[in-house]
């Protein structure tokens, strides 16, 4: 019994390094060919380490473009966002769950139902109107939409509100404090959680985000990241190593916010409530 | 005026502004613009249908991304549900090392789509790419994929697939929601493995299922990062999806109105697809307190 149950998890634990392997040999593949020298670039076989390891790569490749300018554009997008979907989506949250008031089971459907909308519906007139603000070719449009909310993010934030006690908020009431101090002082820091995990994903997909800033975005000194990578696709006189060495360096920053954040993430999917 | 009760609608004030600067205004504007011949610069004129006549008669652009896209979901769809579902058992298996491989699994989807398609535009090189390197190893020469006609389409799906951890993490946690005493009672009426699978956990999962479906339908029909930067629509058009049908006519073209018609049937599309689910969802998928009543 005990020898067939070793078998048992011997088989799957070759299976699961097996498919990481999979899932990993690409990430792999990057790394060395971020570090090789041109003429070992070009080899088949491929050779898995380089025989030199070129680390002047990286500084060679970040500085082939205002790789500097880019960077600081996406930090500034990535901050911002942040900061605006956790104040507005916490402050919404809290409005759908601890008040009744008219209209609201219908705004809520309608909340929800909005996340269906593919943005290619909505992006031709967005850009109109951006055009209008005189907002094209800056970072507005890129961080101003998320001070308003995003639907997924409220959604997760008023599932964990409307499990606090309401006591609190009655005993916080008896006290004197009015409703924005009860969301302040009571809610806010109990949030946390959630919260941290809004921040990771609004994190990742302002940081890896690419067809706001292709379209909304023209002059170069405006680029965020992704674009400045992206471009690197039409130029020449880059070699592959280059192109690994800043995929490499941009996806740096999210794999390290998820190797901290992983515990918030995956419970964070589980407390979303698909049961 | 009562403060009390106007506060709830300060606190969603927000989400309402942003509703309609944000969302449905452009919806219906969109709308608006979708009968009229608009391009950016010059004046707009109404034509009333003839964009959407021009792309179901006059337009084969129209019916080749529409086929490319359907292609395209027809065998990401299912090859990713299957696949996240398959990573989600074996991970749920009693191991030590589970959340270790859990985000080895998870890794490839927080890295960005761009990044995502660069590193696959080097694994898919057709001479130097360590695809065809393991290929060869099997004794199968490799296409050169993105640029082979017959192999662009499937590098695709594979590359998507990769990255696509998200639902495993829910089919994940769907399957700690499923009570252990099921399976328990179960085992000691003698029933299988296979059994189990089919008669507790496959039906428990249905509500999750249902709704990585729904998400993974819309993710397929939005597809446009990856062929936007690893083939540009190529090779002839094997990889031109939808959406790069509607951001070209938009953003290349400068054919706005036009643009917003083609949107609007992706929309209808989409919506279509996604209410067909939910109707004949009534006959597959069981919910908790179904079961609970039948008994």
């Amino acid at each position: 019994m005990k020898s067939k149950r070793l078998i048992r998890s011997g088989t799957l634990y070759i299976v699961l390094v097996f498919l990481s392997l999979l899932f990993l040999a690409p990430f792999f593949w990057m790394v060395t060919t971020a570090l090789k020298s041109p003429d070992e670039l070009y080899m088949f076989p491929p050779k898995w380490f380089p025989s030199s390891w070129q680390f002047e790569n990286f500084g060679k490749a970040w500085n082939s473009q205002p790789f500097n300018t880019f960077l600081m554009n996406s930090v500034i997008v990535t901050f911002l966002t942040t900061i605006g979907q956790i104040v507005s989506s916490t402050l919404i949250a809290y409005g759908f769950a601890r008040f009744k008031f008219k209209g609201r089971d219908f705004l809520f459907m309608v909340l929800l139902a909005t996340m269906m909308i593919p943005w290619e519906v909505t992006m031709i007139p967005q850009y109109m109107e951006f055009n209008y603000f005189g907002w094209i070719n800056t970072l507005k449009p890129l961080i101003v939409p998320a001070w308003f909310g995003a639907p997924f993010y409220i959604f997760l934030l008023r599932q964990f509100i409307m499990s606090i006690p309401k006591e609190l908020d009655e005993a916080a009431r008896m006290d004197g404090a009015n409703s924005f101090q009860i969301y302040y002082r009571i809610h806010l820091p109990l949030m946390w959680p959630i919260i941290v995990l809004i921040g990771v994903f609004n994190f990742l997909s302002s940081w890896n985000d690419y067809l706001g800033p292709l379209i909304f975005l023209n002059d170069q000194s405006k680029y965020t990241l992704t674009l400045g990578l992206a471009q690197f696709n039409g130029m020449y006189d880059v070699n592959m190593e280059g192109i690994m060495a800043v995929t490499f360096l941009i996806s740096l920053p999210p794999l390290i916010l998820f190797f901290f954040a992983q515990k918030y993430i995956v419970n964070g999917v589980s407390s979303t409530g698909f049961k | 005026m009562n403060w009390g009760r106007l506060a709830p609608y300060f606190f969603i004030s927000p989400w309402i502004a942003g509703l309609l600067l944000f969302t449905l205004g452009p919806l219906l504007f969109s709308l608006f613009i979708s009968f009229f011949d608009w391009p950016i610069v010059g004046e707009k004129t109404f034509v009333g249908f003839s964009n959407y006549a021009t792309m179901f008669t006059d337009d084969p652009l129209f019916w080749h991304s529409l086929w490319v896209t359907v292609k395209f979901a027809m065998l990401f769809v299912p090859l990713n549900i299957i696949m996240s579902l398959f990573l989600a058992i074996l991970l749920n298996k009693k191991l030590k090392a589970s959340s270790l491989f859990r985000t080895f699994f998870y890794v490839p989807s927080v890295i960005s789509g761009v990044a995502l398609a660069m590193i696959w535009g080097w694994v898919y090189n057709g001479e130097y790419g360590i695809l065809n390197y393991f290929l060869s190893l099997a004794g199968i020469e490799g296409p050169d994929w993105l640029n082979n006609q017959k192999w662009a389409l499937l590098a695709m799906v594979i590359a998507s697939l990769w990255g696509q951890g998200t639902m495993m993490l829910i089919f994940l946690a769907g399957l700690k929601n499923i009570p252990k005493d099921l399976y328990e009672a179960a085992e000691i009426d003698g029933a299988g493995k296979v059994y189990c699978f089919f008669k507790i956990t496959l039906p428990l999962l249905t509500p999750t299922l249902l709704f990585n479906l729904i998400t993974t339908i819309i993710s397929a029909f939005q597809q446009l990062t990856l062929a936007l930067v690893l083939t540009g629509g190529g090779p002839l058009g094997s990889t031109y999806f939808y959406a790069m049908y509607v951001y070209e006519n938009a953003f290349k073209y400068f054919k706005m109105g036009y643009s917003s018609a083609n949107a609007w049937i992706m929309f209808l599309i989409v919506l279509f697809l996604t209410m067909l689910v939910f109707k004949s969802s009534s006959a597959w998928v069981y919910y908790e307190n179904e079961v609970k009543n039948s008994k």
